[in-house]
């Protein structure tokens, strides 16, 4: 996923920490994804697993405070499938990316659940250390519906638990 | 950016309904959390949350019903979801918190049991 062979971003964003943001950049991402293709249940689940991320880059990285930096940028690419990735930068607080995992879900307690939302819903969920600070976290979602020159079963695609 | 939550509250058959209206994010679970701790506070017996004008929630609005379980758990009440849209249970569904809340259809059927 080395950066100098991407093609450039479609869309890059700086936004403060501040979970008033939130819901103006889930309307954005919710509008751009249906018309990549993107279900409307599939646009809510990209735009819940953006909300998760930005969230956790809120409360973990910056620890709440409102002024930190966050970039996202979105690269809407077709080869060799479509796809839509989501790349979220920070500056806030490391953590060694092999130490974030989704909780036992079978403990019903509040909290911990972002990560394992954002590992649901989408088809990858990388985190790695950002040079000199802070966390890069890429999220990549595919469309469920396939383009009409690919044959596989729609639904042996749809029966997968982060695809719906 | 304004972030409040609206939520009604009303008393009908024995049962407290909260009512919140719009998108529970980390932004307005806040005001969510509060209501709910304190009508649990108060000593109710029967809360149904009607989730029927929430069209969003993640998992900070989650949390805070896991925690308003707990509550009423804790002081013998029961709680109750009803209404809740399909963005809104596919969340539930994810987190695997969807048999672990008593979820009704409608509030009909919330204030029915």
């Amino acid at each position: 996923m080395s950066e100098q062979h991407d093609p450039p971003p479609t869309i890059r964003l700086e936004l403060l920490s501040r979970p008033d943001l939130l819901a103006p950049v889930r309307a954005m991402i919710v509008s751009l994804a249906e018309r990549f293709g993107f279900d409307d249940i599939e646009s809510g689940h990209l735009a819940l697993a953006v909300d998760e991320a930005l969230a956790n880059v809120i409360r973990h990285g910056y620890e709440s405070r409102p002024d930190g930096r966050i970039w996202l940028t979105i690269r809407l690419l077709d080869d060799p499938a479509p796809t839509f990735r989501i790349e979220i930068e920070d500056e806030g607080r490391q953590i060694d990316p092999s130490q974030i995992n989704p909780r036992d879900l079978d403990e019903i307690r509040p909290g911990g659940l972002g990560v394992h939302i954002m590992r649901e819903v989408t088809d990858a969920c990388d985190f790695e250390t950002r040079s000199p600070r802070g966390m890069r976290l890429v999220l990549e979602k595919m469309p469920r519906r396939r383009p009409p020159h690919d044959h596989r079963d729609a639904d042996e695609t749809s029966s997968s638990p982060n695809r719906t | 950016m304004p972030s409040d939550l609206p939520i009604d509250i009303e008393t009908r058959d024995g049962a407290t309904i909260v009512r919140p209206s719009g998108e529970v994010d980390l932004a307005r679970s806040p005001t969510l959390r509060t209501t709910l701790g304190e009508v649990i506070g108060d000593g109710v017996s029967r809360l149904v949350l009607d989730l029927s004008q929430v069209d969003y929630m993640d998992s900070s609005g989650v949390a805070t019903l896991v925690e308003a379980l707990q509550q009423c758990r804790t002081r013998q009440a029961t709680l109750v979801l009803s209404g809740l849209q399909d963005r809104v249970r596919s969340v539930f569904e994810i987190a695997k918190l969807d048999a672990v809340f008593t979820i009704r259809p409608d509030l009909d059927a919330a204030l029915g049991d």
